[in-house]
């Protein structure tokens, strides 16, 4: 560590090369380092602004209610001025991670057989469709959630785990259709290509060579995966993960048809519920006064705060799992 | 001397290059035959169907019979991966597991094939046949990466030992190394031989000379001249081999 005086001594007296010629300046590359410089503050300024106008516009709302009981009231009542998100917070971190919990495995798993297992012919054949998924608009998925996904886990699906599995408060309660896992079962659906895909890349990227050194000791294709792919690939497959949580967090039309759009906090995911994208988009139209439409911007704050949270501790995951070389599993 | 490794009419197709033409050759147990020959002669291609690493490749097929102690290992009922449990591997770049330690890198192999026993002891009988225990002994929990390229090459030797193999394959194993890591690698392959049989391809006609019993000079795919070592460096017979081995061509 340098000391203040060192720096400022630093700073007085650049230090010089002795007996060199001045340092020619390259103004092409001062003019072009110059403009990147700018793009690159321009989309920091971008998200600053969007802050900034968030927090102006929301303010109000937020001073009205307080910040810790804007977050944790469970109440919405906007004719009473009653601002509480936290259904709306339950609502989003619940159907995204419905949705983790079952794109990922699927995913990363897609992923692992299109690398590892399938024929050149398969891969491209595959692939294809995965791609496509990623291109249907959302409120097609939408739709489709609310026609064919609803009445299905109306009858049979819901009454089905409820049987089997309920047991856990989780599958409790009457099989409306509508509600958390109708939402998180459409963004697994939406999110399943964008993990697929960057996983497919992230497991390419595993030098052959660490597959041949686990092969050549006398591991099974499965195991040579195990000990020697998907630890190099761990920190990319988390990456993967994130980007398709940030899809799902962000996700407004497809969880608004299928979610219930009920601002309540219920452990049933059979239970309808409400998430922060959802009820700024519906509600935003016919804001009833200043203070709703604050309320509505303050939650758009909120769900900022919420995907940079999410998005900076999976970057100390990643990072913590980076760190210590890991033990291979018995 | 009873043949550890019989290779007959040995055959290797690339899709529709056949990198191996009827290759037939015996090593004898507690040898080390050295593999030479110019780049693209089918020498790795050799050693990879030894333990059927060739047949991994998209589009890669082999025929004819490799033995080990006179047991067939490419009949179809024989499953590859026993046999690379007894026919190790160390490949051309060091390739050791980059999550894991030094000490969970020699082990892989012990815990891949179920092996249960006195993990440290046989970390360290590894190390010290690979001639890096005195350097590692007190960072094993450290991560393999950490250690220099031939630290690393070794380490990937112990691992190959650990499991303890009959036969040990070397691919160039010292061809991205420094002199005096090649050095230490040369001394360790005259000592292993006491306890294993070794095939080992270089391009380097010196060490050939240096480690070997015996040498085999490949030339576009067939195997030109198979011979004592002292003799193929000497006193060839074949023309080719004269050429290649006084570095008229290669």
């Amino acid at each position: 560590m340098q000391t203040a005086s060192e720096i400022a001594t630093a700073a007085r007296e650049p230090e010089r090369p002795p007996e060199s010629a001045p340092a020619r300046v390259n103004v092409p590359d001062r003019v072009w380092s110059g403009s990147l410089l700018l793009l690159g503050f321009a989309v920091l300024a971008v998200a600053a602004i969007i802050v900034a106008e968030l927090v102006h516009i929301g303010g109000p709302a937020i001073s009205h209610t307080g910040v810790l009981a804007f977050v944790r009231n469970s109440v919405w009542d906007v004719t009473r001025d009653v601002f509480g998100a936290l259904p709306f917070i339950y609502g989003t971190l619940v159907t995204s991670a419905v949705a983790l919990v079952l794109a990922l495995p699927i995913s990363v798993g897609l992923a692992l057989f299109l690398t590892e297992m399938a024929p050149p012919s398969v891969r491209s054949i595959v692939s294809f469709p995965i791609s496509l998924l990623a291109g249907i608009p959302s409120v097609v998925y939408g739709l489709w959630g609310l026609f064919v996904l609803v009445p299905l886990l109306r009858r049979p699906i819901e009454p089905l785990l409820a049987k089997t599995l309920g047991f856990l408060p989780l599958f409790q309660g009457p099989p409306i259709g509508l509600g958390y896992l109708a939402a998180g079962i459409v963004l697994a659906i939406m999110i399943l290509p964008t993990i697929t895909s960057i996983a497919i890349e992230v497991l390419q990227t595993v030098p052959g060579t660490l597959r041949e050194a686990a092969l050549a000791l006398g591991a099974t294709r499965w195991e040579a995966i195990r000990v020697s792919v998907l630890p190099y690939a761990r920190a990319g497959i988390v990456g993967a993960t994130m980007l398709g949580l940030g899809r799902a967090l962000g996700e407004t039309m497809a969880v608004t048809m299928v979610i219930g759009n009920s601002p309540s906090i219920r452990a049933s995911l059979f239970a309808p519920g409400y998430s922060l994208p959802a009820v700024i988009a519906n509600e935003f139209a016919e804001a009833s006064g200043d203070l709703h439409t604050a309320a509505l911007a303050a939650l758009g704050l909120l769900l900022f705060a919420v995907t940079v949270a999410l998005n900076v501790a999976a970057r100390l995951l990643v990072r913590i799992s980076r760190r210590g070389p890991t033990r291979v599993a018995a | 001397m009873r043949p550890k490794v019989e290779v007959r009419s040995l055959n290797a197709w690339f899709k529709a290059n056949h990198a191996l033409r009827n290759v037939s050759l015996t090593v004898p147990a507690n040898t080390v035959l050295a593999i030479i020959g110019p780049s693209g002669c089918g020498k790795t291609t050799f050693v990879r169907c030894l333990n059927r690493m060739h047949e991994l490749v998209p589009g890669a097929c082999q025929s004819g019979n490799v033995l080990v102690d006179g047991q067939d290992l490419h009949a179809r009922r024989v499953d590859p991966v026993n046999l690379r449990r007894r026919v190790g591997m160390v490949f051309q770049r060091a390739n050791p597991f980059p999550t894991m330690t030094i000490f969970d890198n020699v082990v892989a192999g012990l815990k891949l094939n179920g092996v249960r026993g006195d993990y440290p002891a046989l970390v360290e009988k590894s190390l010290r046949q690979a001639a890096l225990w005195d350097e590692v002994k007190d960072r094993l929990r450290q991560s393999a990466v950490s250690l220099s390229g031939g630290q690393q090459q070794r380490l990937c030797i112990a691992r190959a030992l650990a499991v303890d193999p009959e036969v040990l394959l070397m691919d160039e194993p010292a061809s991205a190394l420094d002199p005096i890591a090649t050095a230490r690698i040369e001394e360790l392959i005259r000592g292993l031989r006491e306890s294993l049989t070794i095939v080992i391809v270089t391009h380097n006609m010196q060490q050939a000379a240096r480690v070997s019993d015996s040498t085999a000079f490949f030339y576009m795919g067939e195997l030109i001249e198979h011979g004592p070592t002292e003799q193929i460096f000497t006193n060839p017979r074949e023309s080719r081999t004269e050429d290649y081995v006084t570095g008229k061509f290669g």
